[in-house]
């Protein structure tokens, strides 16, 4: 139990460290690392290396946006196994949808409800 | 008696000393840190989620739900901005990241009306997350059929 929780925050943390670094480092914007991020972690699920990584750091590898990406090369690998050519076009976002959905919902509701703070 | 002439390795090492340490010391640790417990919170979830009898993929499904709805809640209440301004990519990496990347341009623009302001911006970051990571999907379908992987069932 308890490595469970430091494997997640072991490998979660580096993943977040590795951002930073970019951020200080590099000229890449925050919007620039979401959108490698997740394509990063398309191209590591494509090349099979994140699902050993998921199994060994749980919620550290599926909670950074690479598991999302992950996600989304899952779900299109499933889908051409399951529908062939219909599979490339609907299983990156059928896997994705539950994420989006919620930010979408849940941002149009907190949007709605509150006002925004001004700085 | 301390020497008043410093060689210049002296001086390099006493420049360091002097010189407070680039923010990147602070940063990359904070980023690490609070990062670290987002995940172990992610964790916890899934856990708890799997205890109460749901199978490991759908855990995983309601834990990136839970944590969204928690970094949306946090953001309109102003504090998810207070967190990231000394959590930097700790906040940002995280899927919390990416639901405040959604939450706070829909907040700040409803003022400009509910569909060009809220509804328009609300992707403004998500946005292109969304369109680079279906488009790579896409493609590793593409190499997958071309790969024979393609079944119809």
């Amino acid at each position: 139990m308890f490595w469970e929780y430091a494997k997640a925050f072991l490998i979660g943390g580096l993943f977040c460290a590795a951002g930073q670094v970019l951020i200080d480092y590099t000229k890449l914007t925050p919007a620039r690392i979401l959108v490698s991020y997740v394509v990063a972690g398309v191209v590591l699920g494509a090349l099979g290396w994140y699902t050993p990584l998921v199994e060994w750091a749980g919620a550290g590898a599926t909670v950074p946006l690479t598991g999302f990406g992950n996600l989304l090369a899952r779900g299109v690998r499933d889908a051409v196994d399951r529908d062939g050519w219909l599979g490339v076009f609907t299983g990156g976002l059928t896997a994705a949808a539950g994420g989006i959905t919620a930010a979408v919902i849940f941002g149009l509701i907190v949007a709605l409800l509150f006002r925004s703070k001004e700085k | 008696m301390p020497s008043v002439k410093t060689t210049p390795a002296q001086y390099s090492a006493m420049a360091k000393e002097a010189v407070p340490p680039s923010p990147s010391f602070k940063n990359i640790p904070l980023a690490f840190l609070i990062g670290g417990l987002i995940c172990m919170l992610g964790q916890g979830l899934l856990n708890l989620y799997q205890y109460w009898g749901l199978t490991l993929d759908r855990a995983s499904g309601f834990v990136s739900i839970t944590l969204i709805f928690l970094s949306a809640l946090f953001t309109g209440l102003g504090c998810y901005d207070n967190i990231a301004r000394h959590a930097g990519a700790g906040t940002l990496v995280p899927i919390t990241g990416f639901a405040n990347s959604v939450v706070a341009p829909a907040l700040e623009f409803k003022s400009e009306g509910l569909i060009l302001g809220l509804g328009a911006k609300l992707f403004i970051i998500s946005g292109p997350v969304i369109v680079y990571g279906l488009a790579a999907s896409w493609v590793y379908g593409i190499i997958l059929m071309f790969m024979g992987y393609g079944g119809m069932k």
